[in-house]
């Protein structure tokens, strides 16, 4: 893992809203070609480190890099335009617009070669394809989920970050989302996802963070935190 | 029966309160726009078509001391262009400072604007009433003289039309109009989708003055008359048009502005007559002579008195307004609720 190039890093961020901080020295990459996990109880900061990496909040101390480049402070729609994509966990798709054009939009920053990339995302979430000419608002959660996934990969990000994308779905779709997330990692594009359904995503994982109260509390493949005994009592569902 | 019945409804009534629609939907438009993307009521927007109308009326008169006569129409031009220019700059000083502001504080901010736009009119051209083209327009005879429609009523609704097919065109098949319906779903998804919001906001800024500019040109060439609160008088009808079709959506400003325009001209309408002309008919139809009498009588008497007097148009415009935000605040068309 060492020799493999870090697209993403975070290093020791300290970061909050107004005077308060939530993140107390965090600590993380993400690799090329894997798919990390962010898992932790709730307030643990785990949303809060992934907009501290879009600049959407200050951040006191540390540093964000992207392909080595130190990007801390910059502002969002400048990171965007470093091709790191997002995915918010609630309001993901332009409701009144229709699939199609939520992928237009995707690709607000990079229109060149659009219709390809479009029929490509058709073709990686065939579900939609039948359905580009509807509202987003009118699909499902779970489709919906695949509306806000295909837009984001209308950049060829360079590293996609999705918050709890499996929030509120049904098992059904929640298995759907992970395979997703596992195909977009076959297609090259590294992953940092925050979820709360840590059994299932530590499965997808090629590695994971387990933040508690703002810091690292564990670090370790998907496999390593899975069968961690702590892990396991916190967030797997083993009761004391 | 037709000629005494019908056609004086048409000609009336029918037709001015579709050309007052016409220019309260262009109007609430830019309001919808600005409420719907930029997210605050633009108290200034009755001001900025009262700009475009005086602009007009600057070029034709320049271009009358050069011994050219300009239509109305082709002075709008320039006009609408300084009128979008305006908008712009008006934006620039004076809103953008407050974007990230609450919106109460921009809210007051266009209020101020509208004062200050109101205040510098007369200054530049005078507290007086002026005419915006002289006589009396003339009502052309249609379908064996039977429709009167006047010339510039004809152009307002075309007009009209052809606005509005171009500005659904550029909503819907443009990359920045679906960048402006985005924008107007969520800014903040906007934003981390990598769209320009401050390009977006121009484009509303230059489509929104544009309409206004056509809307305020076309209100003067309607009234023949400009005013210093000419602007002003149009914003309630507008917001009421814009609140009853849904904020945010344009199409419901569209809907809303013929219903505001054509409900004001209606109610005027002696609609008592009306019925009593039916039981008239009615009762010629069933041979019931006495009271044929009597509803010929009744009718005589009620035929010159509207429903409403023309003094209670903008009641009926806030009327609407007020009902709709407490039967139906999302709107005809589910616009957003505050």
């Amino acid at each position: 893992m060492a020799e493999a190039t870090k697209v993403l890093e975070l290093s020791d961020i300290h970061a909050g809203y107004g005077d308060t901080d939530i993140l107390h020295g965090i600590n993380m990459h993400v690799c090329e070609n894997e798919v990390v996990v962010v898992i932790g109880p709730n307030g643990a900061g785990k949303s809060t480190a992934v907009k501290a990496i879009l600049g959407l909040l200050n951040i006191r101390k540390g540093d964000v890099l992207l392909n080595q480049q130190v990007i801390t402070g910059t502002p969002p729609e400048k990171v965007i335009n470093q091709r790191v994509s997002y995915v918010p966990q609630t309001h993901n798709v332009f409701v009144s617009l229709t699939v199609q054009e939520n992928l237009e939009m995707g690709a607000w920053t990079v229109p060149e070669g659009m219709s390809d990339r479009i029929e490509r995302m058709y073709e990686m979430f065939p579900d939609l394809a039948a359905k580009r000419r509807q509202a987003a608002g009118s699909l499902s959660g779970g489709q919906r989920q695949m509306v806000a996934m295909a837009k984001a990969l209308m950049v060829d990000p360079e590293v996609l970050l999705l918050d709890e994308p499996t929030a509120g779905l049904s098992p059904l779709y929640r298995s759907a989302i992970f395979a997703a997330v596992q195909s977009i990692k076959d297609n090259g594009v590294p992953v940092l996802m925050v979820e709360q359904n840590a059994k299932q995503a530590l499965g997808v994982a090629d590695r994971g963070y387990v933040l508690v109260d703002g810091g690292n509390r564990h670090t370790g493949t998907g496999h390593e935190l899975r069968e961690d005994p702590e892990v396991a009592r916190m967030f797997l569902g083993a009761r004391d | 029966m037709w000629d005494a019945f019908g056609f004086e409804f048409i000609n009336f009534y029918l037709i001015p309160g579709l050309v007052l629609g016409c220019i309260y939907a262009l109007g609430a438009i830019g309001i919808t726009l600005t409420f719907g993307i930029l997210r605050f009521a633009n108290f200034a927007h009755g001001e900025v078509m009262m700009s475009s109308a005086y602009l007009t009326y600057t070029f034709m008169a320049l271009a009358a001391s050069f011994g050219l006569s300009l239509v109305p129409l082709v002075a709008a031009i320039p006009a609408a262009v300084l009128t979008i220019a305006i908008a712009l700059l008006i934006d620039h000083f004076f809103y953008r400072p407050f974007r990230k502001s609450e919106t109460i504080i921009i809210v007051m901010a266009s209020f101020g604007m509208m004062l200050m736009v109101r205040a510098l009119v007369p200054v530049i051209w005078g507290p007086n009433q002026i005419t915006f083209v002289r006589g009396i327009t003339p009502m052309k005879p249609y379908l064996d003289g039977m429709l009167l429609v006047q010339d510039k009523q004809w152009l307002i609704v075309i007009g009209t039309v052809v606005v509005m097919t171009l500005f659904s065109l550029l909503m819907n098949f443009t990359r920045i109009g679906k960048a402006m319906r985005a924008v107007s779903d969520s800014p903040d998804l906007a934003r981390v989708t990598g769209i320009n919001v401050e390009t977006v906001i121009r484009a509303t800024w230059i489509i929104g003055g544009f309409c206004a500019a056509v809307a305020g040109v076309f209100l003067a060439m309607n009234t023949q008359q400009l005013s210093v609160t000419m602007g002003f008088r149009m914003l309630l009808p507008m917001f009421a048009a814009a609140i009853l079709g849904g904020i945010g959506r344009p199409v419901g400003a569209i809907v809303g502005g013929m219903v505001i325009g054509l409900a004001e001209e209606l109610i005027a309408y002696p609609w008592q007559a009306a019925v009593m002309q039916l039981v008239w008919w009615f009762s010629e139809v069933i041979n019931a002579s006495g009271m044929t009498d009597w509803a010929k009588a009744v009718h005589k008497q009620m035929r010159g008195t509207p429903l409403l007097s023309p003094g209670y148009k903008a009641g009926v415009a806030f009327g609407i307004m007020v009902i709709m935000l407490i039967v139906r605040p999302a709107g005809l068309f589910k616009g957003r609720v505050f």
